[in-house]
């Protein structure tokens, strides 16, 4: 099937796209030579998070210290931590590599990454703030029987979870690899140790400023980079196109739509994907009950949107940048006229064209330290969802013990950060390049339809939102294995099963239906109860009347 | 949440006002980003020719600035949504608030309504 899978799959992942688009092992990625500037800057970074995990450790006495920072963290400064949570070394690395390949597709790519935001913004961000206290488990099961609506939405928030963070281990090593000269198991036992640092002893608060410190140098480094390549065409974008159509092998095609959106069918499944995943991913949704209240839940999304749109243009110029400063450029290629390292290091390259070794160190610091904050968070939620949903809530019946319910988390996050590292040199031949989409088709097809419909639709039930949720999970799993990126690229079939790019058209209906389906024929005493809930469920989620921390009349 | 106190919020005519309202206007939003963004996938689907098309002399092309708008866009309508939240919706919502702690029933004509009634056209 599809190049467009191929790409859109591959390029989610950074280190390990420029092998799976170019090759399918991603031995390709060579070791560079040890880099003394990054690794300085580097340790910089880890000291300087070090220090405020310690502090941080000071504050993360109790379950909501280590959830959700106590819920007292700004809308300004969530804004930022969310978009640190997202912005990904994949965005960085990828997209402007997908930019630097093919121009204009690059861009395609990184629009359906944004346009999730405002519609969780207006429909779910101020009433997922009033309902939750910990994870969207709190939200999903609020009015529901605890115990299956918890089990599906931990199951839920694991899958998710795990598929993110193998990609992103992997991804690491290859990276950290290439960019510090390391070796792989090296540079995934070195992010598992940080990340588990991170979150057991700082919890939520660490993370936090971990994501906002990441943010800030990402953009800070984007800015200066897409400065620097417009100030060398006296800021006329023209003028850029012009010379990088000139000097692009794929000359002018690449200031026009090309194989990235391979048939319009597979187009509209991968933007569902990505529009309505955002509204389902746990690790972000997980950062909205560290803000005080609703109004700071939305001022949060504003500004998290805002950064994120902000790179998106950033990128895409330093894709271009790349194209005219790095493709004409003997010094960053191999013999073979092949870039040095894959195409994912384009913008690494750039940096090194528009700032020397210095500004070459910086940002390789940066795409680790993007890397740290995003799988730091990833954990943090994983965590949450085995301590608060299945230990506090479905086994000691929301009555643990004092202290276990943080002694469970920890435990958990020790667990996730092993088998994080184990799975990433696991798979560290294998092709990942798919998880990054199929945790957004997931988030998508189970999360956000249970999601949606449990506090939007009165007649919603326990064994609705339960079998739906997992049908969608299924349905999202299974055409994907059935989709090219696994059935051709993993297992060598000769044909997928499932023609296109994204099972999210797909799966999304099946979860909704099903949720629909089995609701609308539900007439046991717990759908009566369950109906009977949604009056003050509606009542809490429109106003924060009854929230933590909502205005203490 | 005790029924009673369910009932006297869902009675109170600024609570129907605020559901009705801040429900009807994320929609029309959300409708707004998905035509915007599903227009344009639709476009570099069906008619790659267009967006490839140039605007003027130059090697620009009509698919680069719909992107950036497509992205400005995104961020623009998420600003509007919460400036008319962060004035009306919360206004509404802290008299909806003061009327539900004062434990009286749902008193229409309060201060608390009256100052944000000059932006509504309520009947």
């Amino acid at each position: 099937m599809s190049k467009i899978f191929r790409n859109a799959g591959a390029l989610a992942l950074f280190a390990a796209a420029g092998s799976a688009l170019a090759a399918p092992d991603l031995g390709q990625a060579t070791k560079q030579a040890t880099n003394w500037t990054a690794i300085v800057m580097f340790a910089g970074f880890v000291l300087l998070t070090l220090f405020i995990t310690k502090w941080a450790s000071k504050r993360t006495r109790s379950a909501s210290d280590f959830y959700t920072a106590g819920g007292g963290i700004s809308g300004f400064q969530n804004g930022l931590a969310i978009a640190g949570d997202f912005m990904s070394a994949a965005s960085f690395l990828g997209i402007s590599a997908a930019v630097f390949l093919d121009g204009f597709d690059g861009l395609i790519y990184a629009i359906g990454f944004l346009v999730g935001w405002p519609v969780l913004t207006f429909l779910m961000a101020e009433r997922l703030r009033n309902l939750g206290r910990f994870t969207f488990a709190d939200v999903a099961a609020y009015r529901f029987a605890q115990k299956p609506v918890r089990l599906f939405a931990a199951s839920g928030t694991l899958v998710v979870v795990l598929f993110y963070l193998i990609a992103q281990m992997v991804g690491a090593g290859q990276l950290i690899k290439l960019l510090f000269g390391l070796d792989y198991w090296i540079a995934v036992v070195l992010v598992g140790v940080l990340m588990m640092v991170y979150v057991l002893f700082g919890g939520m608060t660490a993370t936090t400023w971990v994501q906002i410190i990441k943010a800030v140098m990402l953009l800070a480094g984007t800015t200066f980079m897409a400065f620097s390549v417009l100030s060398m065409f006296n800021f006329s974008p023209e003028a850029l196109f012009a010379k990088a159509v000139e000097v692009h092998a794929k000359g002018d095609a690449i200031m026009g739509p090309g194989t990235f959106i391979k048939d319009p069918i597979s187009g509209i499944s991968f933007g569902m994907a990505l529009m309505f995943g955002t509204a389902g991913l746990p690790h972000i949704l997980m950062r909205f009950f560290t803000v005080p209240n609703a109004k700071e839940a939305r001022k949060s999304v504003l500004w998290a949107t805002t950064w994120i749109g902000y790179f998106y243009m950033l990128v895409f110029i330093i894709g271009f940048g790349a194209i005219v400063l790095v493709g004409t450029n003997p010094m960053f290629k191999d013999a073979a006229g092949k870039l040095l390292g894959g195409n994912n290091m384009a913008a690494v390259h750039l940096a090194k064209a528009v700032g020397g070794d210095i500004f070459l160190g910086f940002i390789s610091a940066v795409a680790f330290a993007t890397i740290l904050a995003v799988v730091a968070g990833l954990t943090l939620s994983g965590a949450s969802a085995v301590s608060h949903d299945l230990y506090a809530t479905v086994i000691k019946k929301g009555q643990p013990a004092p202290g276990s319910e943080l002694r469970v988390s920890r435990m958990t996050t020790i667990c996730l950060g092993v088998i994080a590292v184990l799975l990433g040199i696991v798979f560290e031949k294998q092709n990942v390049a798919f998880m990054v989409s199929l945790a957004f088709a997931i988030a998508a097809s189970a999360n956000f339809p249970v999601l949606f419909m449990s506090v939007l639709w009165s007649r919603c039930t326990t064994r609705g939102a339960t079998v739906g949720g997992f049908l969608g999970l299924a349905t999202a799993v299974g055409l994907t294995v059935l989709s090219k990126s696994v059935w051709v690229d993993v297992f060598h079939n000769t044909a997928p099963i499932f023609p296109y790019t994204s099972p999210a058209l797909f799966s999304m209906f099946v979860g909704f239906a099903g949720v629909w389906l089995f609701s609308i024929t539900d007439n046991g005493p717990r759908a009566a109860i369950d109906r009977a809930g949604f009056e003050a469920q509606e009542v809490r989620s429109e106003t924060g009347i009854g929230a933590s921390g909502a205005s203490a009349h | 949440m005790e029924a009673d106190l369910v009932r006297r919020v869902k009675s109170d005519p600024n609570y129907q006002k605020l559901v009705t309202t801040r429900s009807r206007y994320g929609w029309l939003l959300a409708l707004a980003v998905m035509v915007v963004y599903y227009g344009f996938t639709a476009l570099n689907a069906w008619d790659k020719q267009f967006m490839a098309s140039k605007i003027g002399n130059g090697v620009m092309s009509w698919g680069v600035p719909l992107g950036l708008f497509v992205i400005v866009f995104t961020v623009v309508v998420t600003a509007i949504y919460v400036r008319r939240a962060n004035r009306e919706f919360d206004a509404l919502t802290e008299a909806i608030h003061r009327n539900a702690a004062a434990g009286a029933p749902a008193a229409p004509a309060t201060a608390a309504t009256q100052t944000i009634q000059p932006t509504q056209r309520r009947a």
